[in-house]
């Protein structure tokens, strides 16, 4: 049973994988081949031909800056609305979530444009910061609301301000709720693709686009695709290994509380 | 007694200042200036200043048919996937509601198509799908049934989408479910256990009535996206054969960005943002009824 649940998950990652390292002679041949030498070649072309680490470089800068800000202006945000139940804050900043991406894209690719901004990180990181900062209010309201307000008292009875106590006493506390927040709004933002797409250009193209591009030759090359792929669901896959708790607390955060 | 400046009395509207400002510059304002041009005819690549038009852009875009069927097709993909993802998902959710042994592993493998890269996602689903070397058509053939053309061909574009939609988005609903089910009270099932209710009675009775908050929430958070959904078509067909897996999120993308229609595709965006918040209240008020 759990065999037959196993296997249609982790097929595609399985044949990625695999034809990452065919040749592409063993790529193309019938009946599809599940015992072939492996070869590096594919990998060579991504990193070697094709630069691949340039357009990682850009998506690292643009996926961490913007998590790094969005927990700045989104940490004392979401403590404001968990401190003093403001509900209609929470809506307004977690409607970004439902808005379809391109009606905000559309203006910034006016605006940026006669700005001079198009393909500068600034344009591409203030993007992915709309995608990350509603994840960190959705993450962090309910989690700083679980946290007792005592605490926080018992530190301003002490002399502390009330942001000093949110800085020195409960933000340290709170390392599992950033690590939810950090963790999904860095996947979210290194997936991205549309907001890269139309804002990036040959400085900043981040990895998405890079591998997108790579489909638009005459002949596909499958192998140095696949391995394109692999190299950009890595970290991603990797890190949700790795964080896997905190994972499924951000993703099921809204919808179990009730 | 507690110091109180004027930064700890006015904390509550300080604190979230930095966001609202943001939140306000880069999507409010950016939101009505998109409703603002839906009232246009402006085209960026015309050359001329926007006119006022009124309505008249909305008129042109509701007699477009590609815009009605594209429209047609955003529901067709969401029903289509949502439906199945809900009822794979719950299924797998009570097979794996116990303890085994490797439980943690199915959970984690469970969460891999969720983070993986849609885009990357689409192009290793090209390669299964591709009609002369595709894993899929292989299959087929082994099975003696007729090959397909997957998303070569307008008539099984959209169910090979659906499908792709389906194998990413189905472990969501399963690991929301998991958790609503772990969150259960267990009074319900030992009263039924006492009563002498079958196994189906308690399933239908109590566990799914119990679970509907958490199940229509999970509704709404992948129907919000389905009916956005953009990455993996672009990436697998850019919405052919033709204009055969077009919705509205990747019209609405080719007429801002391919053709600088600005103001047709503006009134689109209005189209999708009303089926967006039309769907989640629709779905919001059902679940208040049934926590009342």
């Amino acid at each position: 049973m759990l065999v037959l649940i196993i296997i249609p998950i982790l097929f595609p990652f399985v044949w990625m994988l695999m034809s990452s390292f065919k040749t592409q002679v063993d790529i193309i041949s019938w009946p599809p081949k599940f015992i072939f030498t492996p070869v590096m070649q594919n990998y060579d072309r991504v990193f070697v031909e094709q630069n691949f680490l340039r357009y990682m470089k850009n998506s690292v800068i643009v996926s961490v800056v913007s998590v790094v800000l969005s927990l700045v202006l989104g940490l004392p945000a979401a403590y404001s609305i968990a401190r003093y139940k403001q509900q209609k804050l929470s809506m307004f900043i977690l409607i970004a979530r439902l808005m379809p991406g391109i009606s905000f894209l559309m203006p910034w690719y006016i605006v940026f444009s006669r700005l001079r901004l198009m393909d500068s990180y600034v344009a591409l990181i203030l993007s992915h910061m709309l995608i990350c900062l509603p994840l960190v209010v959705w993450v962090m309201a309910p989690y700083f609301d679980s946290v007792p307000r005592e605490l926080e008292e018992a530190a301003m009875v002490d002399g502390l301000t009330q942001q000093m106590a949110f800085f020195r006493i409960l933000l340290p506390l709170s390392g599992p709720g950033v690590v939810t927040a950090t963790t999904l709004s860095f996947i979210f933002s290194w997936n991205n693709f549309m907001f890269s797409q139309v804002l990036s250009q040959q400085k900043t193209r981040t990895l998405p686009i890079a591998v997108y591009n790579f489909l638009s030759y005459v002949e596909v090359d499958w192998g140095a695709v696949m391995a394109a792929a692999v190299v950009i669901m890595a970290p991603a896959i990797l890190l949700t290994m790795f964080f896997q708790k905190y994972v499924v607390k951000g993703l099921t955060m809204g919808a179990v509380k009730g | 007694m507690i110091r109180q400046g004027f930064f700890e009395r006015n904390l509550r509207y300080l604190f979230p200042l930095p966001a609202v400002i943001f939140v306000v510059v880069l999507m409010v304002f950016p939101v009505c200036y998109t409703f603002f041009l839906s009232f246009t005819d402006w085209s960026l690549t015309s050359g001329k200043p926007l006119n006022f038009v009124a309505f008249k852009s909305y008129v042109d875009v509701l007699k477009e048919p590609r815009f009605l069927d594209a429209l047609g097709r955003t529901f067709y993909f969401t029903f289509g996937a949502v439906i199945v993802e809900m009822i794979l998902g719950i299924a797998l959710a009570l097979i794996l509601n116990r303890s085994f042994a490797g439980k943690g592993v199915v959970k984690t493998l469970l969460l891999l198509p969720l983070v993986a890269t849609p885009v990357a996602i689409g192009i290793v689903w090209n390669l299964f799908y591709d009609p002369t070397i595709g894993i899929l058509n292989y299959v087929l053939s082994v099975l003696g049934l007729p090959q397909s053309g997957w998303v070569s061909e307008t008539k099984s574009v959209m169910p090979s989408l659906i499908l792709v939609d389906i194998w990413q988005w189905t472990p969501m609903i399963t690991i929301i479910v998991l958790a609503g089910l772990a969150g259960l009270s267990s009074e319900p099932y030992e009263s039924a256990k006492v009563d002498g209710a079958n196994a189906r009675q308690v399933l239908f009775k109590i566990t799914l009535p119990m679970l509907m908050p958490t199940i229509l929430t999970a509704v709404i958070l992948r129907a919000i996206d389905a009916l956005k959904t953009y990455d993996i078509i672009y990436a697998m067909t850019g919405g052919g054969p033709g204009y055969a897996s077009e919705n509205l999120n990747i019209l609405a993308f080719k007429y801002s960005f391919e053709y600088f229609r600005m103001g047709q595709s503006a009134v689109m965006l209005v189209f999708l943002f009303i089926v967006v918040m039309g769907f989640s209240l629709g779905v919001m008020r059902l679940r208040r009824a049934f926590e009342l």
